[in-house]
């Protein structure tokens, strides 16, 4: 039997096992080539030093995040006594007037972000159902039987081995600096978009979504690239919304008689619906942010427009275009820019973590 | 009369005559294009790269300073350095401070509620545009230092890599079995032995593919270098070997990187620089792509074990 330590063993508990017997023994030194000994007082000491140092840090992060908002809030303040609200509803940027309005910006953020973001998500969505419906899969295995060599140990494995390259290959795309798609969208896709477009208001010019020419960089172009940028993003939380749907659904509706189609958009998307929105608003969140695409491919004009084709300007360009060359008072103007930039992206991205947690959360009800 | 409980077996058929059937089979064909459709951006990318890129790729791209307007050759070996300088500054700064968090919110503080708002505190950090981060570095490294310098710009790309790495290795710390633990404490470990002796050697390949998915992403920014490290058109150092700083004062000046040489090239109206463009971004991608391709085989090699 073990012995017990008298010093470890509460009195009370001492005074039951003496009852029923039980000596207790002091304890015994553990062997010298043992690993197993108590700690020595450095390393208690050691231990409450790191442990501090660790949840110290750990709150730096938390800190960080705060000082963040307040050394942008601290820089921007004399442009916000100075301007107040009106910097938000001015439409004319001149540094050298000492004209600030972000109007054009924010309403170009907006625009080439809800475009992007439309085109990125029926793409997203259809990548995240292909992915996690299994169609790849049931394909190559299909063709595998066609050959004869479904069962053969090698092949078995490609189907999965498939999958697994295609869903790498589209977490590939976000990993491509978007510094890289910006040179490529000038170079392709803006030669590429300019034909349709000049048909398209050279036909339909009356509609307002194709009332100017497309004369280069302009609203279209920036925001197929930005839809390309936040695709990896929605097709990846979709497809984890998708996945988390419990087994049991899917087979009670093909149990049903629905066909695969019918049981995605009847039954599996909208069991899902929470974490797609949720993955949606996320992408949003990226989009408002990007930059470099925007830089590049957008135009740098402070104007409005209703028409997809004019250029037009977003608040990161507009931080990207003119920090490096600011005097100090274009400086705090661009720093109240940021700060509207940056409510803007965090309520954003607070929503989106939000539902899909909360989405996360009702699917494992479900289960 | 017929029973209203039958059901007539033709429309249970799987075949092209049935509508429903038609619908599903043109549904899963629409899909499958525009998975195709979505994975074009990528391949037209790197042909383009390969072809346009590849065919400026030479020694004295890669060692030489980039050239005037008008001039012919040149390189962009100052930018490399210049990116790698930075990357190292911003891993220096934010791999330890990553780590150790990571370890208080899986470890120390599990479960309280302190690591969960340390957690979204990261969260929230990841949601944060690159421009932001250096509108923050501008503010409270450019401003106080008197000018743009690589150590700005470290810090502008050390606030992006920061929650990559925190919540990756608190997945990473997560995934450590329980048993191995209670084995390290049942030897009279105590918990800074546990961690450092058992924990984090185990979860080191998930660390590790955090880290370097964090460094191929910071290697790519651009929009928090524009304003934080500038450009220059100089080696980082004036003595030979001109690629490593010899001076705190080295760094403390305009810094080249890939990707702001690639903004800048991109509009230029002469043909020598934006050829170069594209050579410096198939030398990103690459290196990218080669980071993240390695991060990923990492990361599912340790999930098999």
């Amino acid at each position: 039997m073990t012995p017990l330590e008298p010093g470890r063993v509460a009195p009370g508990l001492q005074r039951a096992v003496r009852a029923r017997g039980i000596e207790l023994v002091p304890p015994v030194p553990p062997a010298d080539d043992s690993l197993s000994r108590p700690p020595s007082a450095v390393d208690i000491w050691a231990d409450r030093v790191f442990r501090h140092g660790a949840r110290v840090i750990a709150w730096g992060t938390v800190a960080l995040a705060l000082h963040i908002v307040w050394s942008i809030a601290i820089v921007a303040a004399p442009s916000v006594r100075e301007h107040g609200f009106a910097l938000v509803t001015h439409s004319t940027w001149d540094a050298n007037r000492g004209e600030f309005g972000i109007l054009p910006a924010i309403v170009g953020t907006l625009y080439t972000s809800a475009l992007g973001l439309t085109i990125g998500t029926m793409f997203g969505v259809a990548v995240a159902i292909f992915l996690s419906e299994g169609f790849l899969s049931s394909g190559v295995e299909a063709l595998l039987r066609v050959l004869r060599v479904a069962e053969h140990p090698f092949w078995v494995r490609l189907p999965g081995a498939i999958e697994d390259a295609l869903r790498a290959t589209v977490e590939l795309l976000a990993a491509v600096p978007s510094v890289v798609y910006g040179l490529w969208g000038i170079f392709v896709v803006i030669p590429l978009v300019r034909p349709v477009a000049d048909w398209l208001h050279g036909h339909l010019g009356w509609i307002p979504i194709f009332g100017t020419t497309l004369s280069g960089p302009g609203i279209l172009p920036a925001s197929l690239v930005l839809a390309i940028m936040v695709l990896p993003t929605i097709s990846a939380i979709s497809r984890d919304a998708l996945s988390e749907v419990p087994p049991k659904l899917r087979e009670a509706s093909f149990g049903l008689g629905a066909t695969r189609w019918e049981t995605i958009l009847g039954v599996i998307v909208p069991t899902a619906s929470t974490g797609i929105f949720g993955a949606v608003i996320l992408g949003f969140g990226r989009a408002l942010g990007e930059t470099m695409a925007l830089a590049m491919l957008a135009g740098n004009a402070n104007v409005m427009s209703w028409s997809m084709f004019s250029p037009a300007n977003t608040l990161a360009a507009l931080l990207a275009n003119h920090f490096p060359e600011a005097g100090k008072v274009e400086v705090g103007a661009l720093m109240y820019a940021a700060l509207v930039l940056l409510g803007i992206t965090l309520l954003v991205n607070v929503i989106g973590t939000t539902i899909v947690q909360r989405a996360d959360a009702r699917l494992k009800g479900l289960r | 009369m017929t029973d209203p409980e039958a059901v007539d077996l033709r429309d249970l058929e799987r075949s092209l005559r049935q509508p429903r059937s038609l619908f599903s089979y043109a549904m899963s064909l629409l899909t499958g294009l525009m998975t195709v459709a979505a994975l074009f951006p990528l391949f037209s990318v790197l042909y383009l790269l390969i072809v346009r890129g590849g065919r400026q790729l030479s020694l004295a791209v890669l060692t030489e300073l980039p050239p005037a307007a008008l001039m012919p050759g040149g390189g962009f070996g100052n930018a490399i350095v210049g990116t790698t300088v930075m990357i190292a500054i911003a891993t220096a700064l934010s791999v330890p401070i990553g780590i150790m968090a990571a370890v208080f919110v899986a470890e120390f503080g599990a479960g309280t509620k302190a690591a969960s708002v340390v957690r979204f505190a990261a969260k929230v950090l990841t949601g944060l545009p690159s421009i932001l981060a250096g509108v923050f570095a501008y503010a409270s490294v450019v401003i106080v230092t008197g000018g743009f310098s690589a150590p700005a710009g470290g810090v502008a790309l050390a606030v992006l890599m920061l929650p990559i790495v925190l919540l990756t290795a608190e997945e990473a710390i997560k995934r450590v079995p329980a048993r191995v633990r209670e084995a390290a404490i049942g030897m009279g470990a105590t918990p800074t032995q546990v961690v450092l002796g058992v924990v984090l050697p185990t979860a080191l390949p998930g660390i590790l593919t955090g880290v370097m998915l964090s460094i191929a992403r910071a290697a790519g920014e651009t929009a928090p270098l524009l304003f934080t490290a500038l450009f220059s058109d100089y080696w980082i150092s004036r003595s030979a070997p001109a690629f490593l700083p010899k001076t705190p004062g080295d760094l403390m000046k305009p810094t080249a990187s890939l990707a702001v040489l690639i903004y800048n090239f991109s509009s230029s109206p002469f043909d020598n620089q934006i050829e170069l463009a594209w050579a410096a971004a198939l030398v990103l991608v690459v290196v990218v792509l080669m980071i993240n391709l390695a991060g990923q085989i990492l990361s599912r090699r340790s999930a098999r074990r």
